[in-house]
This record gives structure tokens, sequence and C-alpha cells, in this order.
């Protein structure tokens, strides 16, 4: 079992093969005509979004209802943050109104770390600050082995502003898990300090890369975390780092492009290329609700998959009265 | 006090084939024919029985009859309790919508199984009928359950463990009805490689995951 699910350093081969293969055969339950099961009943999912999302958040909540489980959406806008409600408070208060999962998204790196210390709850990140994404990277993990078959010895390339994308430290980390060989393609700028720990190539030259790279994996360009200049223009950006119908072309037969979403279309990728047929960005999306669907039903089994004991569990109630 | 394990075969692999083949026909019987039946083995060892009794009821009526799987775990009553449990596939051959869906398992025991069966196969449609086919009917029922069509009726204690080998994965048919000493109900352990989806759920066979 799967205490919390914060990051995909904690993640084993045997774990992630669990989750993948659990995935897979939940997939199918999309295509039924009733598109739910009733494992879930009775476990009640919070998703805890202090930073907007759309995919990821929906992404959740189906997975979460087609497992019958009860949804609860905060969101930081229009709740009590907006009052000034701390992340300690808000957090036990969903401990005291008993929830067994909270989905949490935090610009804060290590906040759903910080969360596992005050609730019961299962506690699965959906992204904090530039550290991790760890359902993103497994759902890319799922694409990737469902259309090429498997992992272990393919040549990914993840290009572009690696230095923001907690994205890119989950996929890279779960890719080198599984025995695939990467190279971080981008301008030093946008290169993290330390990328050499990685344990992953560094070029600069993404023409050269392309030829020798089964997996092209584009990162959205981060305008938004961006407080200084990282490079010059976007358009410049594009040029040299922007993947097109040319730079696809170079590919070796049977390559795939995948994108994270959202995209900038015209910066990252042109909209042609992530239109392409060997885009995986439309699968990704889809199989989210597989890899998280899987997550959910790994993790809230059992006796201790359960927290909802509302008043119960003298130490943590004790801390909401303090 | 230490006496080791007694295990009896209780149906050998001509009793088996005997039993199959007489509910084939049965099935046939109350059903009037096999235009509208969809066999669904229940996952683990119902699957390889769903397909031979499909294969009987082609060679009886000439005609071709599939058989499909039924992986019920997403639907089991003691997720809350025991977590996650590997999952299997689930393939119907046809549609259900009017159909007569035969579910066949090889043990039936507390009913829990085919409870759980029955809420899978509504979530695909609409059946005609749902009719319930199982090589041994141990007895110990804990739901208002009861068989259409039984390869044989095995009283037996809770403590003892009905064992079904099929040459598909065990590499033999039979039925084997084994008695673990009454000092220690953990010593089932050794047979719980045989663990179907009937079978009682015991700490040595629930199986957790990562």
């Amino acid at each position: 079992m799967i205490p919390h699910l914060l990051s995909m350093q904690d993640l084993s081969v045997d774990q992630i093969t669990a989750i993948l293969d659990t995935a897979e055969t939940l997939k199918e339950i999309a295509l039924r005509p009733i598109a739910k099961v009733p494992t879930l009943r009775g476990r009640t999912v919070c998703n805890l979004f202090f930073e907007d999302s759309t995919r990821t958040r929906i992404s959740f909540e189906i997975a979460a209802k087609r497992l019958s489980a009860d949804v609860i959406n905060f969101s930081a806008k229009g709740s009590s943050v907006s009052k000034g409600e701390g992340f300690k408070d808000t957090a036990l208060t969903l401990q005291a109104m008993g929830v067994d999962a909270i989905v949490v998204r935090h610009a804060a790196s290590g906040a759903p770390q910080q969360l596992t210390r005050w609730v019961d709850a299962k506690v699965l990140n959906a992204g904090d600050g530039w550290h991790q994404h760890p359902t993103q990277g497994l759902l890319d993990l799922f694409t990737i082995r469902e259309r090429l078959g498997h992992i272990e010895g393919l040549r990914a390339a993840v290009v572009g502003d690696v230095f923001h994308s907690r994205v890119a430290r989950s996929v890279v980390q779960g890719l080198l898990t599984m025995g695939a060989e990467v190279t971080i393609v981008g301008p030093p700028t946008l290169l993290p300090p330390r990328v050499d720990t990685w344990g992953t190539a560094v070029s600069h030259d993404l023409d050269a890369v392309l030829p020798k790279t089964d997996v092209l994996y584009l990162l959205r360009v981060q305008q938004e975390r961006m407080g200084e200049q990282f490079f010059p223009s976007s358009r410049e950006y594009a040029r040299i780092w922007g993947v097109d119908r040319d730079r696809l072309a170079r590919l070796p037969e049977g390559a795939v492009v995948m994108h994270p979403g959202p995209m900038n279309r015209g910066v990252e990728v042109t909209a042609d290329a992530a239109d392409a047929p060997n885009s995986m960005i439309q699968l990704q999306v889809t199989n989210g609700i597989a890899v998280r669907m899987s997550c959910l039903y790994l993790m809230l089994g059992g006796e201790d998959g359960r927290a909802a004991d509302v008043g119960g569990r003298g130490s943590n109630s004790e801390r909401v009265e303090a | 006090m230490t006496a080791p394990i007694s295990a009896t075969v209780v149906l050998a692999d001509s009793d088996v084939a005997r039993a199959l083949k007489r509910m084939a026909h049965e099935i046939l019987e109350r059903n009037k024919g096999p235009d509208r039946l969809v066999l669904m083995g229940i996952r683990t060892r119902g699957i390889p029985l769903a397909r031979r009794l499909a294969r009987q009821i082609s060679e009886i009526e000439a005609v071709e009859v599939a058989a499909g799987s039924l992986d019920v775990t997403l639907y089991r009553d003691d997720y809350a309790r025991t977590g996650p449990r590997p999952l299997g596939q689930t393939s119907f051959p046809a549609e259900v919508d009017g159909k007569v869906v035969v579910l066949v398992d090889d043990v039936l025991y507390t009913g829990r199984t085919i409870r759980a069966a029955m809420d899978a196969v509504m979530d695909y449609g609409r059946p005609q009928a749902i009719q319930l086919a199982v090589l041994v009917d141990r007895g110990h029922r804990e739901l208002p359950i009861r068989a259409d069509y039984v390869g044989k009726n095995l009283p037996t204690s809770s403590e003892q463990e009905v064992r079904v080998h099929l040459a598909e994965s065990d590499g033999v048919d039979e039925v084997v009805v084994a008695t673990a000493p009454a000092s220690a109900a953990s010593a089932t352990t050794p047979l719980a490689t045989a663990a179907g989806p009937t079978r009682p759920t015991s700490p040595a066979t629930a199986r957790r995951r990562a």
C-alpha cells in the first residue's frame, strides 16, 4: 500500500508497475454503459486547490466519482482562505469534518508533506510549487507504456522550461526509475542548478537530440512563474526550442510527442505539431483519469484507508480543539 | 494434534467431465437452446469452466457459443476491510441486453462473490435473466443465493477447504476436500495458492498490494 502520494521519488519500480497495471484495467470502466463502479462508496475525497487548475482538478474529480467516492471541491478563491484562514487551519477543518483523502495543490513546495503531519487522511500531491506532480508523471508513464509497449530502454528527451517545472521533476524521476534514458534539453537559463546530479544527459541542441529520441516530452513555458527574463522573446524561444512539423519529421519512426498541458501553441509547440498523429497530448488527458483512479483505489482500501472518523482519533481532534 | 492435513479427492477428472456435460445439457434444456446464452466465467477458475461449458454447448448444438470473463474485485464488499486486490480483465463476448447471462464459478460458498458478479453484470446492461452454474456447491451461504446448475453438492464444514484443480491452470482436473488440523486454522496457509474468488478470506489469503 502507498501511504501518501507525495513524490515520484518515493515510488519503487514495483509500486509504479502496480499503479500502471491497475490503471490499465480501470481504464475500461469509462467505456461501459454505466461508467461507474461502487468500490469507494462511503469514502470522501477533498480536492484542496490553492492554485488554479482545470484539468488536474477535474481529472481527480471524475476519477473519484467513477469509483463512487464523494467529492468535495475546495479552491482557495471564494473560500475562507480569502478571509485569511491559513493552510493549517484549513487542513484541521477538513480533518475535523472527516475526509479520507485530500488531493492538494499548493504554490509552496513541500506543502503536501506538511499536510500529512496534520491530518489522518491520505494525501495525494496534485502539484506543489516547483517540486513534484506525481500523478502527471504516472499518467505519462502509463501513456508511454500503452503506446510503445514498454518504458525500459526508451530514449526520452524532456525539452524546455525544466527550471520551473514540477512536471519535469516527476516525469524524469519516473522515467529513470523505469529504466529509460533521459536527456534534458533547453537553454541554460531554464535548466535547474545541479542538473548534473539528476542522472540524465544534458543538451543545448534540440536538433541534434531529435533523431535519437523515442519520447519527445515538451514542457510548458511557465510565463506566470517567470519574474525576470529567462529568454529574449517567445518568438526566439519558438525558433530555437519550439517543435513544428519540420522538427517532428526528424524524430525516428514510431516516436511520440507529449506535453502536460496547458499548451502555449506557437511557443513550445506549433498548432499543427500538437495535433499531429504521433501527438499523445489528448491521450495523456484521457489516461489521467484511469491513473488517478488507480492511485485512489490502491490508497483508500482497508481499515487504514478510512480516516473519516469525525470526533474520533484522539490526537488530531485534540489538536483541532487546542 | 500434529496430524497432517488430510485431503480427499471427491471428483476425479472423469467426474468433472461428466458433471460439465450434464450441466451443458441442463443449461440448454432450461433455456430452450443456445440462442440467447452469454456464458461468463468468474475469475479465476470460473473462466476455464465457462469456456468448457461453451465448448460442450457448441458441440451439442453445432453452433458457436462464446464465453467471457468477469472480474468482480471492484464490486466486492470487503474492500473497506481487507484493502485493494489485484484487478483482472472483464470481457463480454456479446451485448447482455435481453440475453440470459449464465455466471460460471468453481465453488459456491458464502454467495458474496455471486452477489458482486450480479452487480457487475448489471452495469453492462439489462439481461433478460441471470443464472448460476457452479462445479461445487459446498453450502454455508451468507446471502439468499442458490445455483441453477450444480456439478456436485458437497456438504462441508467451514474448517474444510475445497480446492478445484483444472487442467488449464493446475495440470489436472479434480476437486479435493482438505481438512486442516482442528487446532490451527492457519494451517491452511500452504493451500492458499489454490485460493479462488469464493474462498473464505483468511489473513493468509487476503492479498495486499504495494
